[in-house]
């Protein structure tokens, strides 16, 4: 059992978080939780009975790890250049994404665009769990997971602003949304100052995946 | 995508102020227990999703529940916060867990 439980362990959680990492979830990635030994029960019983073998779990575990924030990004760069494309983002997200990017959106979910502004800073959390614009940043990061971010950021997200780095002054209100329920939520930021001139491809390459959850601002160009 | 829409007359109008109910304290109800009698107010209505309390159990999940982006001051949910008066959090709230107020400023009757 104990075999299975550290295989599982190894592919679901990346070891990118060290002990001094403030943002490291609250798992100490050595106690065999109770979920971990369900979820080796259920996969082994599924294999055994011929259901789904490891070959399909691991290609899913790959399909899942391989979306990354790219999306995101194409359609925070493409809003700050094209206002027409904005607005229609803003009004109808996932179907102008479909219709723009050719990707299908297929999802129960409705996403909501929230647009930073000079007066308003949005930052998204789930407090109940881990909900996340998967469908446009993938997987969320381990520390969007963990008890100390979900805790923290609705009660003082000033502090766990700074904390990543982005310090915003007070007439700039602080706007958390806490995806509790059917809605996901992306972050358009603020296009950075001294960008005019740049094309779209460059662009998206200074909007970060924490930029889009409102952890961070875009990078400044070089 | 899916959520239907509400018909004229049946979502509460944004703007109109509310509490969110104490309880009960239902499995899988998607009300944060930090917001259990916090007053705030409707920012938008979203439509209709089936009822997660009733699917976590399997059931159909119905009636249907109305879901509201419903916008709160931190100030008014956490007494002691201490960023500036304007700064605020949004959550996702079904109808049945909100009750409109049509007392004073402060929520009292």
């Amino acid at each position: 059992m104990a075999t299975h439980s550290e295989h599982h362990h190894d592919h679901h959680h990346g070891h990118d978080h060290g002990p001094a990492d403030p943002h490291a979830p609250i798992d100490d990635g050595e106690t065999v939780r109770y979920e971990h030994l369900l979820e080796a029960a259920i996969r082994e019983l599924l294999e055994e009975k011929g259901i789904l073998t490891s070959a399909d779990i691991h290609r899913q575990i790959d399909a899942q790890d391989s979306r990354t924030p790219a999306l995101g990004a194409k359609v925070v760069a493409k809003a700050w250049v094209d206002p027409a494309f904005k607005a229609k983002l803003l009004a109808s997200p996932l179907q102008t994404i479909a219709d723009t990017f050719g990707v299908p959106m297929n999802t129960p979910l409705e996403l909501v665009v929230l647009e930073n502004t000079p007066q308003v800073h949005n930052v998204v959390v789930c407090t109940l769990c881990s909900c996340y614009p998967r469908m446009l940043l993938g997987i969320p990061p381990a520390w969007y997971k963990s008890t100390e971010y979900r805790s923290r950021v609705v009660v003082e997200p000033r502090k766990v602003l700074a904390e990543f780095g982005t310090v915003l002054p007070d007439d700039v209100e602080i706007r958390v949304s806490d995806s509790t329920a059917d809605l996901r939520y992306l972050v358009l930021p603020m296009r950075p100052a001294g960008t005019e001139g740049m094309t779209e491809a460059e662009l998206a390459d200074l909007v970060t995946r924490d930029s889009m959850i409102g952890t961070a601002l875009p990078r400044a160009p070089r | 995508m899916t959520a239907r829409p509400p018909r004229p007359g049946e979502a509460l109008p944004v703007g109109t102020r509310v509490r969110v109910r104490r309880g009960p304290p239902e499995f899988h109800c998607r009300t944060p227990t930090y917001l259990r009698g916090a007053v705030g107010e409707i920012a938008a209505v979203v439509g209709y999703y089936r009822d997660p309390s009733r699917l976590a159990l399997h059931k159909p999940g119905l009636p249907m529940r109305l879901l509201y982006r419903v916008r709160f001051r931190q100030i008014d949910i956490w007494p002691a916060y201490e960023g500036p008066p304007a700064d605020s959090l949004f959550a996702d709230l079904y109808g049945h867990w909100l009750d409109p107020l049509t007392g004073d400023a402060n929520g009292n009757a």
